[in-house]
């Protein structure tokens, strides 16, 4: 049986952006909402992401290294056609690495100047990763409005990653910011639901594959049960988050479950949308594909790989179960 | 075109070269990290617990600042240099994803362990975790410099279906000049971050000279810098005459020798003139240079000329290179004379410790001297004989390329700045303050 690698390596690409979004996804939906809370709060925000926020950033490198490593070609085409928006995430990823180290580092107001750069990288990076899908879904077309489509993106992920990050708030934290935090996932909750909704309405009409892919087809029916789960994980998120707001016995891992359930149908039917270009409507993953020897070389390394990462990623998150505290080294 | 093809060199030189200030140091400090836990372990001594958590703390910070740079730089082969991935991307693209699978998530994980985990692991698993990060430091530059020395000089790569492709991992991996640029790369790393710790300790003990642990943190930069400077001389040496045999025009760049002659002298200081294609004001030793390339007075050197047109330019080799074997030799005849000071368990004198506190980063000198010297010695290729700089480039305009750099410079201004005012004042503060 030979393996069709190209696939392979769409699939762990795949993976490793939905990781990369999942993962860096709260780290950044807490950055966004730093400003909304006291400074004594915002220390527990910044160390619930301390010790994961490193590696979660490593699931984009590994994704893009994919993209690089597996469709070289269409890193070429993809990146360029992105320029702008990819400096400007970079940038954002910078500040908002900088600013972690540092504002553990200061005080007074350079500690309050950190915070900011440290809610301006995170915005930044967020907004730029949503208009870069924006545009990458359309077959980067020039024209107000497929940029104004990108804009919608990327206010739209912006939402998402707000819901990650409290949701992930709820979980690791407890007591008043606890309770803010549930107000944060409510509204970042309808702020995606805005969000995808527009998108989904949109993207039919802007990118014509896609439309033909959901909508002139048999399966259209079976096509809908994704957004129709996706409902239901978002008023399951509703319902829990309001039991742990009323003080009644619920999970309080449960709402970032369904955050991330979220984010796992959408990215679903994203995948559906646009299998399998790499390029849309340009460029086929076996197109694209290196050649076999570059691709099994690293095939065989990431099958060993791959498991030992995800043996002592879950290893570091049992490490670091638990509540974040006021003070990271203890 | 040209306008764009240099601009994307200097934004892809300026992030290369700022983010190669924060590997130069964690290679080497992630393992005195090593030997600071070891003998914490080992003696439960609160001079090694403050030594390591301080420089742990180092160690994050200057990490972070090179993932944050390095995450950018899988990005850059793609916006600026897309005909590199079509061209090479076969033998690149695999050395590159096995640096990200089997060292960046190994690295970010266990600093968290190590940074935040001492009293949540057994001992045994918190010192496991220092290595795992020195290790997982070193397999990323091993990648990195595999690459690195695969475009300098190619080997075991063929051609099917018209793709360059890899015949042979191994060559590709063990490449002519690869074992040379390894070792003399994780020397640089280990002078560096040996340099940071001497300077930065002196700094704390000009403040509060009674601080016991940034004495022996002192001695220890200076020991590991007093046994690394000089075996760095010899290794730099030999991966000379290495380069003297796979890439002689960078040799005769460095050496600003134009013309092939026997007796080359060694030109100590000059102008090199590349419209005359001679040297002004010059101040040379007759054969010393056939002396030092070939061991023998009388032996022939090629000059530049052989190589021309694909020849790199001159000046900036010759300038860069002697930048890197002065500050050499200051990092040799400061370490050694920090041996003789610190003897014994002695403090040296305050002239001495600004002394060493003025060269906290010297080591970040040499790096990038030295990595001048090699990079831009191997133009106009980009991997020598197969694939031109020029071919590489993308096709981002000016106008897009010129925004790009300012607001890189702006970001890495404020980083860099940020960065020395948040080191200095850590050292300077010491642990007890800071908890």
């Amino acid at each position: 049986m030979t393996l069709d690698l190209p696939l392979v390596f769409a699939a762990i690409m795949g993976l490793a952006m939905l990781a990369y979004v999942v993962l860096d996804g709260y780290d950044l939906g807490v950055g966004m909402l730093l400003p909304a809370a006291t400074p004594e709060q915002q220390n527990r925000m910044v160390n619930s992401i301390g010790p994961f926020w490193d590696a979660n950033e490593t699931w984009l490198v590994l994704g893009i290294g994919i993209l690089l490593v597996a469709f070289p070609a269409a890193h070429g085409v993809v990146l360029t056609a992105l320029y702008l928006p990819v400096v400007v995430m970079l940038i954002g990823l910078m500040l908002r690495g900088s600013a972690f180290e540092f504002r553990m580092k200061a005080l007074g107001w350079h500690r309050e100047l950190w915070n900011w750069l440290f809610w301006l990288g995170s915005f930044l990076a967020s907004f730029s990763q949503g208009f870069m899908l924006g545009r990458y879904i359309t077959g980067f077309e020039s024209g107000f409005a497929f940029l104004l489509f990108a804009a919608v993106v990327g206010g739209g992920l912006c939402g998402g990653y707000v819901l990650l990050g409290a949701t992930w708030l709820v979980l690791r934290t407890e007591g008043e910011l606890q309770q803010k935090a549930i107000v944060w996932a409510r509204w970042g909750l309808a702020w995606t639901g805005l969000g995808i909704g527009l998108v989904s309405l949109a993207t039919p009409l802007v990118a014509q594959s896609v439309r033909q892919k959901w909508f002139e087809t048999s399966w259209t029916f079976a096509l809908m049960l994704l957004p129709a789960a996706t409902v239901l994980c978002a008023a399951a998120l509703w319902r829990s988050c309001g039991r742990l707001a009323r003080g009644e016995p619920a999970s309080d891992l449960a709402p970032f479950l369904y955050a991330a359930l979220i984010f796992v149908l959408a990215f679903a039917g994203l995948a559906y949308s646009l299998f399998p270009y790499v390029v849309i409507e340009q460029m086929t993953i076996w197109d694209a594909a290196a050649h076999p020897s570059a691709l099994k070389a690293v095939f065989y390394g990431a099958v060993v790989v791959v498991p030992l990462i995800a043996g002592y990623t879950v290893f570091s998150y049992r490490v670091f179960r638990g509540k974040a505290r006021e003070s990271l080294y203890e | 075109m040209q306008d764009a093809l240099q601009l994307a060199r200097a934004q892809f030189g300026l992030n290369i070269g700022f983010h190669i200030l924060f590997p130069s140091i964690t290679m080497a400090l992630a393992w005195i990290l090593v030997f600071f836990r070891v003998r914490l372990a080992r003696t439960n001594d609160p001079v090694w617990r403050v030594s390591y958590q301080l420089w742990t703390k180092v160690f994050a910070l200057t990490f972070g600042m090179g993932v944050v740079t390095g995450v950018l730089m899988s990005f850059q082969f793609g916006t600026n240099w897309p005909g590199y991935m079509r061209a090479v991307g076969n033998v690149a693209g695999p050395l590159l994803a096995y640096e990200v699978l089997t060292a960046f998530f190994l690295e970010a994980t266990f600093l968290a362990v190590m940074l935040f985990g001492i009293n949540r692991v057994p001992q045994w698993l918190h010192v496991l975790s220092t290595v795992l990060v020195a290790v997982g430091t070193t397999l990323s530059a091993f990648w990195i410099l595999a690459l690195n020395s695969w475009m300098q000089t190619p080997a075991g790569h063929v051609i099917e279906d018209g793709q360059l492709i890899a015949g042979s991992w191994l060559q590709v991996i063990f490449n002519p000049s690869f074992p040379y640029r390894f070792t003399h790369m994780m020397f640089a790393s280990g002078l560096t971050g040996s340099f940071l710790i001497i300077g930065l300790s002196a700094w704390r003990l000009l403040k509060e000279p009674a601080d016991r642990a940034a004495a022996s943190a002192l001695r220890t930069g200076i020991v590991v810098a007093a046994v690394l400077a000089p075996l760095q001389i010899f290794a730099g040496d030999q991966h000379g005459l290495n380069t003297l045999e796979h890439q002689p025009a960078k040799i005769a760049a460095m050496e600003a020798a134009w013309e092939t002659r026997t007796r080359m002298p060694l030109v100590l200081f000059a102008l090199p003139n590349e419209k005359e294609r001679r040297n002004d004001y010059a101040l040379e030793i007759p054969g010393a240079a056939s002396l030092i390339l070939k061991h023998d007075l009388d032996a022939e050197v090629r000059g530049i000329g052989d190589f021309a047109p694909d020849a790199p330019p001159v000046a900036p080799l010759f300038f860069a290179f002697r930048v890197m074997v002065g500050t050499g030799v200051v990092m040799l005849l400061a370490a050694w004379t920090g041996l003789w000071l610190t003897r014994r368990g002695a403090v040296p004198a305050r002239w001495a410790l600004w002394g060493f506190a003025a060269l906290t980063f010297v080591g970040w000198i040499a790096t990038l001297a030295g990595w001048l010297v090699t990079e831009i010695g191997r133009q106009p290729w980009l991997v020598t004989g197969v694939l031109r700089t020029a071919d590489a480039v993308g096709p981002v305009s000016e106008a897009s390329l010129g925004s790009s750099l300012t607001s890189y410079i702006l970001t890495y201004a404020l980083m860099l700045i940020s960065y020395i005012v948040v080191l200095t004042h850590l050292a300077g503060k010491g642990v007890e303050v800071m908890q």
